[in-house]
């Protein structure tokens, strides 16, 4: 964060606190939304958010920013349409522009099977809220000219599934907002404070070890991103997680607008354009786990392309720069959180290629979590012993990609 | 990430050429029969750092090989057929 940033949004550090009543290790998205949250909603405020690096500085500022809701299972559906209305009505409710932008959201089939792909996704969508409607090339054309309806003679576009609710968000304003609103009713920020390990009392989790010395907690919230295995084991916990690097890419700007956001199963890629005009892109997960977040040429050749494949307009223009985030992929591309069997200690992770959308929903269900002590209704499908249970939320391919 | 692996039979050729495959470990401490399963379905040990793992050259030699490889900077520590 630098220092124009420091005068425009009203933080205020303190030094640390020896104890608090929840400390939430991770200051990316979902743990200050989570601070936010227990501030707000439920008057919790002796809380702390530790940080190891600078707020957002993992893959809250490395996503691609989309915001939607049409899923392929009915409880993720539920649980993302929710993030898309509190994304909707956090501009209000926090008088902080977060630029966000509804832009509907078309998912590209390019076979039979696509088709009934998509039809069903706009059923099970409609059924359960998130207003989902299969289009035909006629409306495609009309919702996105820009789109080579022959997919270059090889990927022809059959059909679609339109998602009106489809929007975008600058997402260090998500972070700057949420981590302004907790802030501003008491809640403690700790940057560059890393935790070096977990206090336990008998099989309860009591604080935190940090470089600048030990802080007990009644709850400690795990909201890392990337590193989370690690901590988790501290506290004896096993995950079911492995973490992926995921590449993305933006062009230079691109003059003649380009509305919606463009996804397609097939190809493996997405597109939506930027405030600044810049055709942003992203792909798949690399398939090898690693924590390097080294990016490389060959993505940019493969999404490359296939994105000109359907807009062949990208052909003329010119890669601005990428980047790579790591995601926590968990085994049916859903994500873990809740209780963990370990008293005192929240997880709130596995958070894939999927997190930045359920950043307000995360934040909101995980403080209501902390503050009532009952897992709520909407998260209660995605805890971690769901795995045990042979409960998996498989949604492998409404999830795989952004 | 883009990086090369040194195949023992074809030499170094891209990762974009091989197919990755995890060799699962099951720790010793886990006792229970259903616990193991369940780990061996499901739970990764995510290393940060060097760790083995198995690549099948897909569009070379058609073999596998076990690689050494650390996590944190795709470092390629040494190779096997």
């Amino acid at each position: 964060m630098n220092e124009f940033i420091e005068r425009n949004v009203r933080l205020s550090w303190h030094a640390a606190k020896r104890s608090y009543e929840v400390v939430i290790v991770g200051g990316g998205g979902h743990g200050l939304a989570t601070a936010y949250y227990l501030a707000t909603r439920h008057g919790i405020t002796d809380v702390a958010v530790l940080e190891r690096k600078y707020i957002g500085a993992g893959n809250t500022g490395r996503n691609t920013t989309v915001i939607r809701a049409n899923y392929g299972i009915p409880e993720a559906v539920r649980f993302y349409q929710r993030s898309l209305d509190l994304y909707a009505s956090l501009e209000e409710e926090t008088g902080r522009g977060i630029t966000h932008r509804q832009k509907g959201l078309l998912w590209l089939a390019h076979s039979e099977t696509g088709i009934r792909a998509e039809r069903a996704r706009a059923e099970l969508n409609t059924a359960f809220g998130a207003g989902t409607e299969y289009v035909g090339p006629d409306e495609i054309k009309k919702i996105c000219p820009q789109l080579d309806m022959a997919g270059g003679g090889v990927w022809p576009i059959l059909g679609a599934s339109y998602h009106p609710g489809g929007a975008t968000a600058r997402h260090d304003r998500v972070v700057w907002t949420y981590a302004e609103g907790a802030m501003q009713r008491g809640v403690h920020i700790h940057q560059r404070t890393a935790v070096t390990g977990l206090i336990m009392d008998g099989d309860r989790v009591t604080g935190v070890e940090t470089a600048a010395g030990p802080i007990s907690a009644g709850a400690v919230v795990s909201a890392v991103g990337g590193h989370v295995t690690a901590l988790a084991s501290m506290a004896g916990l096993r995950l079911p997680i492995r973490t992926h690097p995921l590449q993305a890419f933006v062009t230079n700007r691109y003059g003649l607008g380009f509305d919606p956001i463009v996804s397609s199963s097939n190809l493996l890629f997405y597109a939506s354009q930027t405030a600044k005009g810049e055709m942003l892109l992203g792909a798949e997960i690399d398939r090898q786990p690693s924590y390097s977040y080294r990016s490389g040429h060959h993505f940019l050749q493969s999404c490359g392309h296939r994105a000109m494949t359907l807009l062949p307009f990208l052909r003329n223009l010119r890669v601005l720069r990428q980047w790579t985030g790591v995601c926590d992929m968990s085994p049916d591309y859903s994500p873990v959180m809740g209780k963990t069997g370990v008293g005192g200690f929240y997880i709130t992770t596995g958070w894939g290629t999927w997190g930045f959308k359920a950043i307000p929903v995360g934040g909101e269900q995980m403080a209501e979590l902390i503050a009532t002590g009952e897992t709520p209704d909407l998260i209660a499908p995605f805890s971690l012993d769901r795995f045990a249970r042979d409960r998996t939320m498989a949604d492998r391919g409404s999830a795989g990609t952004h | 990430m883009s990086f090369h692996i040194p195949c023992p039979n074809c030499g170094a050729r891209a990762i974009e050429e091989f197919v990755y495959g995890e060799i699962v470990v099951v720790p010793d401490s886990i006792t229970d029969p259903d616990e193991r399963n369940l780990d061996r379905a499901f739970i990764h040990g995510n290393p940060e750092g060097p760790t083995s793992e198995r690549w099948f050259h897909a569009m070379g030699c058609q073999r596998w090989l076990t690689l050494r490889r650390d996590t944190r900077d795709e470092q390629i520590i040494l190779t096997a057929r």
